[in-house]
């Protein structure tokens, strides 16, 4: 009896160390020899390759600073851009316009109304054209001023005035570049408003601009409309170049919402553009000052004398004068035979 | 002289944002500004690692490279300073650093940011040691007391490591080796142009 119950145990005993060991030995097979808790962990150097251009590597920060948890922004790009090529891009497109217009005066001199001035004046601009004008062309050269100091003020008026000086100077710079910024804007607003309907390009402007605008030679005044090809390349690149500046300006004025990469974006366009529309801008004031007899008169009294309106804008002279005789007759009391 | 470094190491990194909190409470950091913040990468998933940041005091310092009055300087112990006097609230410096380190007192509108304010690595800005003008300004000057940045000497898990780049760098080398793993030198291959090869 007790024998027999002894061999129960035994096997009882047997059955359940080998259920025991049964159960153990997948789980012991399973226990790796030493723990890396790396084997699936974030590293930076792959983060790094793995990042696309303009893009941070980024993650969750427990501030509400949203940008707080941009932990690296790669790519030193837009540093490279702003110190490197936006000066050399500013210098040429300034430096070059101004040599280019001090050759064109040496060689062809100031141009002059070939037929001489005549009595009679026509009005070219209105009060109100004149002042849109005004409006954009003051508030452009303190915008160009205060922007230029941006990228040179360092290098060129820094070492000069020192930089207690110069500080001061870029803060109030900044304040003008800020507030009258909005005044372009309105500026350009209203220029295309006005003289988008002058500007629409068609054939005459070829054959001007085949004619070479009549700039190159005397004598030679290829028929023009209201604004001739040249002018209309002043008004849309205004325009256009304008509304690209007050569109990346507006982002860099408030900019509390956006990225790195697009803040970055903005600046980019914004100086680009700034300094190719200075350029032309420069050539602009030549050609409406020092460049052109008469021309000066279109923006400061409005009226053009009419020997100088028959030359460069021959079309729109003769439609203006037909507008005006068919209007008397039209309005007024119809003269006697 | 020694060329001052931070380095984070993310695999000791607890997320516990005291480095964050003793850098605001030392420097009495205007209210919204984080001179050092902690980020959470793969939160949640398997594999996250914190990272502590801050300005990294980089090998020719964007910042420095963009500012349009050049009111940065580098001291001789490398550390990246700005002074606020000079400083015109611009935001170029923020367009350009990488770490996300130049933050402004204001978020105003028509660009009214105010002066910037960033990491000192605990050295003050250009005014007098010590002075109550340097306080105020920039905080407190440990580096002139002999001291190091308080975000890494109290750092509980001593993730954070502050100090002369090579001996921290060391310092890193070792644990990695000891341990068998690490996710890298955070920032380090974009701040100075080299990384800790694990």
């Amino acid at each position: 009896m007790t024998s027999m119950l002894s061999r129960l145990f035994q096997t009882a005993f047997f059955a359940l160390a080998l259920l025991i060991l049964g159960a153990a030995l997948p789980a012991a097979a399973q226990q790796p020899t030493s723990v890396n808790p790396t084997a699936q962990s974030v590293k930076e150097a792959q983060l790094l390759e793995a990042l696309k251009p303009g893009e941070p590597i980024s993650g969750r920060a427990s501030i509400p600073n949203k940008d707080a948890a941009n932990l690296i922004q790669a790519g030193r790009d837009w540093r490279a851009y702003n110190q490197e090529t936006l000066p050399r891009l500013g210098m040429l497109a300034l430096l070059g316009t101004f040599v280019a217009l001090v050759l064109f005066y040496l060689i062809r001199g100031k141009i002059r109304i070939d037929a001489g001035s005549s009595s009679q004046k026509i009005l070219r601009f209105a009060a109100f054209e004149r002042f849109v004008h005004w409006l954009t062309a003051t508030s452009f050269i303190m915008l160009a001023v205060t922007g230029a100091n941006v990228t040179f003020g360092k290098s060129v008026l820094l070492p000069v005035v020192g930089p207690e000086a110069f500080s001061a100077w870029a803060s109030f710079a900044k304040i003008i570049h800020n507030y009258v910024g909005f005044a372009f804007m309105a500026g350009v607003g209203f220029t295309f408003l006005i003289w988008v309907k002058d500007n629409i390009p068609d054939r005459t402007d070829i054959r001007w601009f085949l004619a070479g605008g009549g700039l190159l030679s005397k004598g030679k005044h290829p028929p023009a409309k209201r604004f001739n090809g040249g002018q209309k390349i002043v008004f849309w690149s205004v325009v256009l170049g304008g509304a690209m500046m007050s569109l990346s300006g507006w982002h860099l004025l408030f900019p509390t919402v956006e990225g790195m990469a697009e803040a970055q974006w903005h600046a980019t366009i914004h100086g680009t553009i700034a300094f190719i529309m200075t350029a032309l801008i420069i050539a602009h004031i030549y050609i409406g000052s020092v460049g052109m007899e008469g021309a000066i008169d279109a923006m400061a009294s409005g009226e053009v004398d009419l020997n100088w309106a028959k030359e460069h804008h021959s079309i729109w002279v003769k439609e203006e004068q037909e507008r005006k005789s068919g209007s008397r007759i039209s309005g007024a009391a119809q003269p006697a035979e | 002289m020694a060329r001052m470094k931070f380095l984070c190491d993310a695999d000791r990194c607890i997320e516990c944002n005291a480095c964050a909190t003793a850098c605001k409470n030392e420097h009495e950091v205007p209210w919204g500004i984080n001179r050092r913040r902690v980020v959470t990468i793969n939160d949640g998933k398997p594999g996250e690692r914190s990272v502590s940041m801050a300005c990294m005091h980089c090998t020719d310092a964007p910042c420095a490279s963009v500012c349009p009055v050049s009111c940065f300087y580098t001291t001789a112990d490398a550390v990246v300073l700005h002074s606020k006097d000079l400083c015109i609230g611009c935001g170029y410096c923020f367009y350009a650093c990488p770490f996300g380190a130049p933050q402004y007192p204001k978020t105003g509108n028509f660009g009214s940011r105010g002066k910037m304010d960033k990491c000192t690595y605990c050295s003050g800005g250009p005014e007098e040691d010590h002075s109550q003008a340097e306080l105020d300004k920039y905080g407190r000057n440990r580096l002139a007391e002999g001291k190091l940045p308080l975000c890494a000497e109290m750092c509980s898990t001593k993730a954070l490591l502050a100090g002369d780049g090579d001996i921290i760098a060391s310092i890193y080398k070792e644990r990695v080796a000891k341990r068998g793993y690490g996710s890298g030198a955070w920032g380090w291959k974009v701040a100075y142009k080299e990384t800790i090869a694990i």
